[in-house]
């Protein structure tokens, strides 16, 4: 009778490989081994950190997705009616948009910041950093809600809402469909962003986070940076189309 | 015998068959009853249970798609109307598909199956993110009650593909069954990402990609369309909403909008999504031809990158359901040519299961007869795939039940046949106990013929013009229809008849014991049920998920026959090695 034991001589290569090849002891049955934020079914805290940040990438390529599915109809209509969305560009307030821009990109940076204040251990500065960004967010959104305000007063709106008299070139409301679709998904994400950071400054004031165990925080950061980012690609192609 | 197939070991284990076979018993603890009780189960992140939950969750829905099914031929029976309006029709068969396709075969061998056996095949304690695993299927439940809520409050008529404009003008509840549509994308992108996670991280120590088993890389290809084309269908789903709540003009052909860019989005989203409903069953068939034929696969490596092509190709042809739909001639043309390639990497993986069969010792247990079943009739759905690719053919035979006939060929014929082949394998593996072989070869007698008869019928039915979406026809049409008829009422008692021995069987049948098919994946090494975490040591991998040229296992023992050979010096031991290095052994169960 032979048990796999026995038989274990008969190893593998392990080549290429970017599974975690850690000893037998270390899996162990994991219960009661290693520190309070390793899950059971990970070997390590390396092992859990990287299958984290894999996942939010792989998260963040469906965000892209979703909004390039927005991009495509962009694309699609304006090169169909181009004198119309250049048209129509122009009753957007670009001081408005480049300000919020700028909002966005000072909160990305203060979400950076925040990450490598835990990174060191600083958690009062990381929640204040964390603090700043959340409120530039909400900044931001009070300069869409005064954009939007403008607009519905105008009757700049999609489709059938559609009764500004301003303009030239034919069913201008279509750019307001995918202008108030565009920028009306980009501020739920710009909700959530907020309350994820939230979540992890909760977590921050709690001490769960140190120079050992980051992930969230460092997931928070990441889901921002790419809100930031589609407002980056949205910001030129509805205010300044030339 | 001195043929070593393999290199010599450096300590050759002497070997022997074992004499006496121990009666298997059901472990004490597995994960079914540790922790008991049912909020144990409400908050779970065991991927077994999650995956049981869903199985119970898709099969109640496949019941009542299958019966929308069965009244929808019954009305058939005769040219004039039965028992239904045209409208009532109309809804029917938009429930039945949307049923089937969403909140059935979708999830079905992914979130079912795949989360059950993905994380043991490769040797780790659960998917990457348990809790997201859990949110997926909580999702799933929130999405399906917005459908069901669609049927209770009016039901939609528009045809499981929402086609603007009819879906945003004809009254009915479209906005629920849309909205449930795309939150349960969120669930089929959860699994995705956990699926991908799963797979690069938590493999076991010297589990290497091109030792995983197929199963394996068909789920991460699957996987990977999920998570690149549902946020795709996502936003259409929603600008849908808004185009049929706010009026919002971009599918309204009144305002300036384009209702066949809602085609393009949808296929852009929906032809892949065939590869996420037919892919993880290739994936149970690449195992179950192996482990039913104990005969290493053919063509591993082609298999493994055939899966990652199709993923490939399946995003360049989605044009080829818009034929006819005023799209240009020369995008018409690309189309057509792509969607010929799909036919390559699909051939690849039939010849390589047939190449596998040959000389295996082959066991005609039900798992095997519905790979054999699926190979039958995936071949035909796929074949007649190319007929519709083709431009001109496809002119004539778009809309009719030729294409009916098509996809239930590939739908039902390739994916049901492979999730029924791998639920009567992994069977014994889920509850501890075996189906009944003898019930379970009946049905599979009646699922054939009955599934044959029905929708065999209906490509001539098309060919000879039949429309489909039509609750009357013309009288000539009448003998097809109503032979198509009887077919799915064999094919519903064969149903009817699986249900009640699978069952039966979850309490009475007999105890399986660790490995009843002397399979090689890991999954086979641990107890039927396993244990709530699966492995209590990290796996080891000693062979390969398909080295049944060289190793027999039962769960408890393991023999390496040329090992064998080795100390024995002859070829006595009984194990049917035949010296010209195909062996062939077969485990006694
Ligand atoms: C060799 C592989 C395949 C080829 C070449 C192929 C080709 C086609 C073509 C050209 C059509 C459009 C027919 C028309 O509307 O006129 C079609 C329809 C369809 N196919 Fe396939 N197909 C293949 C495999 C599959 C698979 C694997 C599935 C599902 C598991 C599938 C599911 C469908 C469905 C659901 C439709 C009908 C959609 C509708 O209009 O409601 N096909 N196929
Ligand atoms: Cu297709």
């Amino acid at each position: 009778m032979n048990s796999p034991d026995t038989a274990e001589t008969v190893s593998v290569k392990t080549g290429d490989n970017d599974s975690h090849d850690h000893s037998a002891e270390g899996h162990g049955n994991g219960h009661g081994h290693g520190p309070a934020h390793l899950q059971h079914h990970f070997t390590d805290s390396e092992q859990q950190a990287d299958s984290a940040k894999l996942g939010m990438w792989v998260f963040l390529v469906t965000e892209i997705l979703l909004f390039g599915g927005l991009f495509c109809f962009y694309a699609i209509y304006r090169a169909w009616n181009p004198e119309m969305f250049y048209n129509a560009h122009k009753v957007l307030n670009v001081q408005l948009g480049a300000f919020n821009t700028v909002v966005l990109i000072t909160s990305s940076l203060t979400m950076a910041l925040a990450i490598r204040s835990v990174q060191m251990n600083k958690n009062t500065q990381a929640l204040i950093n964390m603090g700043i960004t959340i409120a530039l967010a909400g900044v931001f959104l009070v300069v869409k809600y005064f954009e939007y305000e403008h607009k519905f007063h105008e009757g700049q709106l999609p489709g059938r809402w559609y009764s500004y008299e301003g303009l030239q070139g034919t069913n201008p409301h279509i750019f307001f469909s995918i202008y108030f679709a565009a920028t009306g998904l980009h501020a739920i994400h710009i909700i959530l962003g907020m309350s994820f950071i939230a979540w992890v400054m909760v977590r921050t004031a709690k001490q769960e986070f140190s120079s050992i165990y980051y992930t969230p925080v460092e997931m928070a950061g990441l889901y921002w940076h790419l809100v930031d980012l589609i407002w980056i690609y949205l910001f030129p192609l509805l205010y300044l189309i030339g | 015998m001195s043929i070593y197939t393999e290199p010599i070991r450096q300590t050759p284990a002497p070997t022997a068959r074992p004499t006496v076979r121990v009666k298997p018993v059901m472990p004490e603890h597995h994960y079914l009853n540790s922790p008991k009780g049912i909020m144990s189960w409400i908050y779970t992140v065991d991927h077994k249970r999650i995956g049981l939950m869903y199985f119970f969750a898709i099969m109640m829905f496949f019941t009542i798609g299958g019966i929308f099914a069965l009244l929808l031929r019954t009305e058939l029976l005769h040219p004039e109307r039965d028992f239904m309006t045209a409208r009532t029709y109309n809804q029917f068969f938009t429930l039945h598909g949307a049923i089937m396709v969403f909140l059935f075969i979708i999830p079905s061998i992914p979130a079912a199956l795949g989360n059950f056996v993905l994380p043991l095949m490769i040797g780790a304690k659960d998917v990457a993110f348990p809790k997201l695993n859990l949110a997926s299927w909580y999702v799933y439940v929130v999405g399906s009650l917005f459908a069901v809520f669609s049927i209770v409050t009016g039901g939609v008529e528009t045809g499981w593909t929402f086609y603007t404009p009819y879906s945003t003008t004809t009254n009915g509840s479209v906005i629920s069954m849309t909205l449930g549509v795309f939150i349960l994308g969120f669930s089929s992108i959860f699994t995705g990402i956990n699926f991908i996670v799963t797979v690069h991280k938590l493999r076991a120590p010297g589990m290497t990609f091109f030792k995983m088993p197929l199963m394996v890389w068909a789920l991460y290809a699957t996987a990977i369309i999920q998570v690149l084309a549902t946020p795709v269908l996502g936003i259409t789903m929603v600008l849908l909403i808004l185009e049929r709540a706010l009026g919002i003009g971009i599918f309204d052909p009144a305002m300036g909008g384009d209702p066949v860019l809602y085609q393009h989005f949808f296929w852009f989203y929906s032809h892949p999504a065939v590869y996420i409903m037919i892919l993880p069953g290739m994936g149970i068939i690449s195992e179950l031809i192996s482990a039913m034929s104990h005969k290493k696969i053919f063509g591993y490596t082609p298999i493994a990158y055939s899966s990652l092509g199709i993923a490939l190709i399946s995003f360049l042809v989605w044009g080829h359901h818009m034929f006819t739909s005023g799209q240009s001639e020369l995008s018409a043309t690309i189309f057509s040519f792509l969607t010929f390639l799909v036919g390559i990497p699909s051939g690849i993986k039939v010849f390589n299961w047939m190449a596998t069969l040959y000389k295996g010792s082959i066991s005609f247990a039900a798992p095997m007869l519905y790979t054999l079943t699926f190979m039958f009739t995936f071949t035909i759905g796929g074949l007649t795939g190319i007929f519709l690719g083709a431009l001109s053919v496809d002119i004539h035979l778009h809309d009719t039940y030729f294409v009916v006939a098509h996809f239930h060929y590939v739908m039902m014929g390739g994916t049901v046949m492979a999730f029924l082949g791998g639920i009567h394998y992994w069977w014994p593996k889920i509850w501890g106990r075996m189906y009944d072989e003898f019930w379970a070869k009946i049905a599979c007698a009646f699922v054939f013929v009955g599934f044959n008869m029905t929708f065999f019928t209906q490509f001539i039915l098309g060919s000879k013009g039949m429309p489909r979406r039509y609750y009357s026809y013309l009288d000539q049409y009448q003998p097809l229809h109503g032979f198509s008829s009887i077919g799915s009422y064999i094919l519903g008692l064969g149903f009817v008849v699986m249900a009640v021995y699978l069952i039966h069987s979850i309490r009475n049948g007999k105890i399986a014991g660790k490995n009843p098919w002397g399979a090689l994946t890991l999954e086979w090494t641990i107890s039927s049920p396993p244990p709530t975490h699966n492995f209590d040591e990290t796996p080891k991998l000693i062979y390969g998920a398909y080295d049944y040229d060289r190793v027999m296992t039962d769960g408890e023992n393991i023999t390496f026959k040329d090992v064998t050979t080795v100390s024995n010096g002859d070829d006595h031991n009984g194990n049917g090695h035949n010296g010209n290095g195909s062996k062939r052994a077969k485990i006694e169960n």
